[in-house]
């Protein structure tokens, strides 16, 4: 049965009616046309289909697009475009934090949310501490950023491109 | 997916009234659920989502605990001061699970409830006793790495994956539900789980339309708070074997010694009688190896989860040594 739904995607406001089967990756991808969110394994355990839902990142394949009545959805599409990158966009771009691509979208969305999460003092499994500022350590992104699979393996870029973004110097 | 009617209850009334219908089934995160019924596994005809529900706060209780409503998620829960200073084993069991993405829909009450990753439970082309009882377990003599080694039954080797429970296991943790007719009970979250025996399809004692509105910590101990887990990979991987210790010493001697272990078990598994062995005593490697002996006695490998009773013994020994030189 068709469910009405509706919710904020980049900004822009929505009434959508899907099945209630829908995930929120396929609302995106198939019924929105917002194919830069990607589909990898669609059971939660890739990280490709990474968007920020209130802010927060969650894995959008996991998730009924039926129960994000009310909710904010930003994609990858709603973080920058190839003219006006966001600051993690360039820093991907500019220290080889890809190779094939198809993680990226994820990636991007997972990190801009992780630095807030950062921001906001939540601590890892890696952290010595668990309250106070968090010094965002190689080991800590790549602990924070473990949902998100690459299978070209571009870590060693991905993590330079967050602490290039995250230290706040011009990439 | 197989069809089903969904709909969103804003009162816990509702809620288990719409729970109790037949074929239905609570929603909260669903990063378990949504996976299941994608695959077939779990097809409930009616979802009734309780996000909206007003289960999302940590408070004090009067005594001195900690109230976390059924909805709070996994990561909430993690970065709660209140949880970061008394309860570290229960942040530090947190931390270690899952990833950043599902800690920030997974919720507490969901944890809970979280079905085994078994193999052959998830892979609707093989029998499983846990999906569909009768039909007969291929896990015993199949790939069962990741599978029990204590409390199994000739049914069922499942293991219950959560790191959260194991932690909340450790603290003493009880379960507030309210069932269909309003009643509010509290289960001691060990009797919340049942063994498998010859119905391992029945995991809890939780009834049709069963809310579990919160999760109950006793008031903190002042001990050593430690979660080690083993996995096949650092991060993001469900435990081999995991051990949550939360541990206390007087005059030298081991005062208390609150301990739970993952991966090894049916339910987060917690054994009165290794702890009362080790309480009382002063630490030491012969203590130590006496304890994991208890706590092994009844072990039983399938072949490919062999490896886990020499790993268990060594994981636990080693966070008794570092708990107790770490409360000296």
């Amino acid at each position: 049965m068709t469910q009405i739904t509706n919710l904020k995607i980049n900004g822009v406001s929505q009434r959508v009616g899907v099945d209630e089967r829908t995930s929120l990756l396929d609302l995106l991808r198939h019924h929105l046309n917002l194919t830069g969110t990607k589909k990898g394994c669609d059971h939660g355990q890739c990280g490709a289909c990474t968007v920020l839902v209130n802010g927060v990142r969650i894995n959008s394949c996991l998730s009924l697009a039926c129960m994000h009545d009310g909710d904010e959805v930003v994609t990858v599409e709603g973080l920058g475009t190839p003219e006006n990158m966001s600051r993690l966009q360039k820093a991907f771009v500019q220290h080889d934090g890809f190779q094939c691509g198809y993680c990226t979208a994820g990636q991007i969305c997972s990190a801009t949310a992780m630095l807030e999460e950062v921001a906001a003092g939540w601590p890892s499994n890696v952290s010595a501490c668990l309250s106070g500022k968090v010094e965002l350590s190689d080991e800590e992104i790549a602990e924070r950023m473990s949902g998100n699979l690459c299978r070209c393996s571009a870590y060693p870029g991905i993590v330079r491109a967050i602490r290039f973004a995250a230290e706040g110097d011009t990439p | 997916m197989k069809p089903f009617t969904y709909e969103r209850v804003t009162s816990s009334a509702d809620a288990t009234h719409a729970g109790a219908q037949t074929g239905a089934a609570f929603i909260a995160g669903g990063t378990n659920l949504v996976d299941l019924m994608k695959l077939e596994v779990m097809a409930p005809d009616r979802l009734v989502d309780i996000n909206r529900l007003d289960l999302q706060s940590i408070v004090a209780t009067d005594d001195g605990g900690l109230r976390i409503g059924a909805l709070v998620t996994n990561s909430a829960l993690a970065a709660d001061a209140t949880v970061a200073e008394h309860y570290e084993v229960l942040a530090r069991a947190l931390l270690a699970g899952a990833s950043g993405q599902l800690r920030n829909k997974a919720t507490t009450g969901g944890n809970l409830l979280q079905r085994t990753r078994c193999a052959y439970f998830y892979d609707t082309a093989m029998p499983c006793n846990k999906r569909e009882p009768g039909s007969g377990c291929q896990a015993r003599d199949g790939l069962n790495r990741i599978l029990a080694i204590l409390g199994t039954s000739a049914q069922c080797i499942a293991t219950h994956p959560s790191d959260m429970a194991v932690a909340m296991m450790a603290l003493g943790a009880v379960v507030e539900v309210e069932d269909k007719g309003g009643t509010i009970r509290r289960i001691k979250l060990d009797d919340l789980y049942c063994l498998p025996g010859s119905t391992p399809h029945i995991e809890t004692v939780l009834d049709a339309g069963d809310l579990i509105c919160a999760v109950i910590l006793p008031a903190p101990s002042k001990g050593v708070h430690i979660y080690r887990k083993v996995r096949d990979r650092s991060s993001y991987a469900f435990a081999l074997v995991s051990v949550a210790a939360v541990m206390r010493m007087e005059e030298s001697r081991i005062a208390q010694a609150a301990l739970a272990f993952g991966g090894l078990a049916p339910k987060p598994w917690r054994s009165a009688q290794v702890e009362a062995a080790l309480e009382g005593n002063a630490p030491s490697d012969a203590l130590f190896d006496h304890a994991a002996d208890l706590l092994l006695s009844d072990a039983q490998g399938f072949g490919a989860n062999d490896f886990k009773i020499p790993l268990t013994r060594r994981t636990l020994k080693a966070v008794l040594r570092t708990a107790t030189e770490a409360a000296q």
